[in-house]
């Protein structure tokens, strides 16, 4: 990190960033108009299922796509331009300013050198020392991240780690350059609850340390309603919502995340059923007109076949975006999730393409069905 | 659905006399380790599956969690004698299974299926849906051709499929729908037990919502009986009866969804508990604050720790947990099955 500033300076800043890739069906459109900024010391979470372009977005940061995917908008780190970076010019940003863990432990770690050899590698890349003290610097990583003995780690092989000890190698491995960010992508799928546990514990205490900003990528609720400040949810590879983490959480103002919500068991909703999204994600080379997620949404209105909406500000904070035409609506249910309710055994049309014609009166007389059932499963 | 600790009344005419519909007693598992050299031997055994002792009901769902190496599949595994135990004993309607061979064996499989992991992988990309479904029908002489076929097309519209589609390919479906593939093939035959085996891991959550809806409503209409294996507490809680948690091969904690979940009386169950994260913002901050976080990795069943199997990871243990293993037991007054020397109740939030 090149120095402490407390200022209000986002360190990154996206904007309007679009990536799509070539194929011989068509063009593949990974991400869609990503905008956001990041600062100092803060956690940023990413949700959204796979395909909805989390990772792509970040690898376009990182500079790591491959040559043929076209990438569109601005990456601005301390107001420098890193889209149209070559390779090698990345090189200096790359760990040094950004740096990324990978999900994959088991393969993100070369298997034929020595943790300390990989770690050592990687501070040599960006600091002119001897080998000597990039060692030295790779066992005081390996200490940052809680592994025990690290000097007799370091001369180990990546097969003598256990699954949570190697995701520990590689997050000394993103930290030991002092970076200013650290994308994490889905560092903790590959895991256990218990190793996860220590993990995230050990991610927050090394942003506490260094003050490093994070964006952490992930699939799983959960962890994000722990440890991030702001939440931006993807769908079909543009944000769907953004916000603080309670803001989002608590008065989702998008259908989407409020399925989402309403797909995970939480211990509150004991004995009820679940309220999942009804259909698929939609291609990303043929997106539906309109808004992407028109075809499963069960407040469909003819106006979201017609137009994507934009990022509105929902309910006055400035923060709290949604892209829905119908948010205002959304607001006004008291619990939305129920709009998600179908039966599974026999079901085959989405509930949405039964609603387009006239989405008000159908939906209140299928809320007032759910709510029949369930008292009937209930007694 | 509210309490969720009795047996649902078995909607299949299951029998509903005083025996489980499964027994499992002091199943063991163990796997030989071959050393490398000229001539391969023996050098040691995976302990699996360690004394491994639950019934199961007719129309109930147990629930079987662990960490990734516990032996959860494993014991799903040998319980439907897909790996043949190494002793102990396994009782389906009363009749031992562990003995049984050949023909005896294939008419007794009616009854019990199970629903594999990776939809991706159980599914052979080259055959039709119609032959996916249609095959444990042939091999258990279900009927003519038309009758076959009309009972693909009634699997079909159970699991939420379009009966049309039965002529395409299995990887023309979503992840989501293969699994409901899976799931239609494992009903094909209308078993009474039905093993899933991390049915529900490789969907992406919201897929996933629906697939626990639909096992959710199957239960309900043809009165099946579960074992869910799983690693996520969370959809564990969702659909089990009963849960029963597993460490490095043995049960640590069986009993009631309520009280598990609530007041556990094993450390292994309280750590596990406290660890999920919960998408909540207020409560995970409340719960971060409170974690309790075990040091270290679960150990290698090659050489598992002498005496209570989690004491190496275990902020209780004592002397007497490295020479004595703790029985499955009741302790204190909670209904709760522990294996646990010092078992005290403790409310996770």
């Amino acid at each position: 990190m090149t120095n402490g500033i407390e200022t209000n300076e986002p360190l990154l800043r996206v904007s309007d960033l679009t990536v799509e890739f070539p194929t011989e069906d068509g063009v593949v459109h990974a991400v869609r108009d990503l905008s956001f900024e990041l600062k100092p010391g803060e956690v940023l979470g990413v949700v959204g299922e796979s395909g909805s372009g989390k990772s792509v977005s970040s690898m376009a940061i990182l500079g790591l796509l491959p040559k043929t995917a076209r990438v569109a908008g601005s990456i601005a780190y301390r107001g420098e331009e890193l889209t149209g970076l070559s390779y090698n010019e990345m090189r200096k940003y790359r760990g040094n300013a950004i740096s990324m863990i990978f999900q994959d432990p088991m393969t993100s770690l070369n298997p034929v050198f020595t943790v300390g050899h990989q770690l050592a590698e990687a501070y040599l890349e960006h600091h002119k020392v001897s080998k000597k003290a990039a060692w030295a610097k790779a066992v005081e990583a390996l200490e940052q991240v809680g592994i025990p003995q690290p000097d007799r780690r370091a001369k180990q092989f990546p097969h003598e780690f256990s699954g949570g000890m190697r995701q520990r190698v590689v997050i000394a491995m993103a930290i030991i350059n002092d970076p200013d960010v650290i994308i994490a992508d889905e560092p903790t799928t590959a895991l256990d609850v218990t190793v996860q546990a220590q993990i995230l514990e050990t991610l927050l205490r090394i942003r506490d340390e260094t003050s490093a900003a994070i964006i952490m990528i992930t699939h799983d609720l959960g962890v994000v309603a722990g440890m991030v400040d702001k939440v931006q949810v993807m769908y079909a590879g543009t944000v769907v919502e953004a916000g603080t983490v309670d803001e989002v959480f608590d008065l989702p103002r998008m259908p989407y995340t409020v399925g989402l919500l309403g797909s995970n068991p939480d211990p509150s909703l004991i004995g009820e059923r679940l309220t999942p999204i009804s259909g698929a994600p939609p291609s990303l080379v043929n997106l539906p007109s309109g808004c992407a997620f028109s075809p499963r949404c069960p407040l469909v209105a003819p106006v979201c076949h017609e137009s994507e909406p934009e990022l509105y500000e929902a309910g006055g904070a400035v923060s709290h975006l949604t892209r829905c035409h119908r948010w205002n609506d959304l607001a006004g249910y008291e619990n939305p999730k129920k709009l998600f309710a179908h039966k599974e055994i026999g079901a085959e049309e989405p509930l949405a393409a039964l609603l387009i014609d006239n989405p008000e009166a159908v939906v209140e007389e299928h809320l007032a069905d759910s709510g029949d059932t369930e008292k009937e499963a209930a007694s | 659905m509210s309490t969720g600790t009795e047996t649902r009344p078995a909607a299949g005419g299951a029998d509903t006399t005083g025996t489980p519909l499964l027994q499992v007693n002091d199943l063991f598992k163990s796997f030989p380790v071959r050393g490398g050299g000229i001539i391969p031997r023996t050098v040691g055994h995976v302990q699996a599956v360690h004394g491994v002792s639950f019934d199961l009901a007719a129309g109930e769902t147990l629930g079987l969690v662990g960490e990734s190496g516990s032996g959860k599949s494993t014991t799903g595994r040998a319980i439907l004698q897909l790996h043949k135990p190494t002793s102990g004993s396994v009782k389906f309607e009363g009749k031992e299974l562990t003995t049984m061979r050949g023909r005896d064996l294939q008419q007794i499989r009616r009854d019990m299926q199970i629903v594999f992991q990776d939809p991706y992988a159980s599914l052979d990309p080259r055959w039709q849906v119609n032959d996916i479904i249609a095959e444990p029908l042939r091999i258990h002489r279900y009927g003519t051709t038309e009758k076959i076929q009309a009972r693909i097309n009634e699997l079909l519209q159970i699991v939420g499929l379009n009966p049309e589609h039965r002529n395409r390919y299995a990887h023309e479906f979503s992840g989501g729908q293969r699994q409901r593939i899976g799931i239609a093939r494992a009903l094909a035959l209308n078993p009474k037990f039905v093993v899933l085996d991390e049915p529900v891991s490789a969907l992406d959550v919201s897929v996933q919502a629906g697939v626990v809806n639909l096992l959710e409503e199957l239960q309900h209409e043809l009165g099946l009986a579960y074992l869910f294996v799983a690693h996520d507490l969370s959809v564990v809680r969702h659909l089990s009866h009963r849960v029963a948690v597993m460490y490095l091969g043995s049960l640590v904690e069986v009993g009631p969804r309520e009280l598990i979940y609530s007041k556990p009386m094993h450390p292994y169950t309280q750590a596990l508990l406290s660890a999920v994260p919960v998408p909540d913002p207020k409560r995970e901050r409340e719960r971060q604050r409170n974690r309790i976080v075990l040091t270290g990795d679960i150990p290698s069943p090659v050489n598992p720790p002498s005496g209570c199997r989690f004491r190496t990871r275990c902020w209780k243990a004592q002397e007497i947990c490295a020479t004595e293993a703790p029985e499955l037991k009741k302790r204190g007054d909670s209904e709760l099955l522990s294996a646990c020397h010092f078992a005290e109740e403790m409310p996770v939030a």
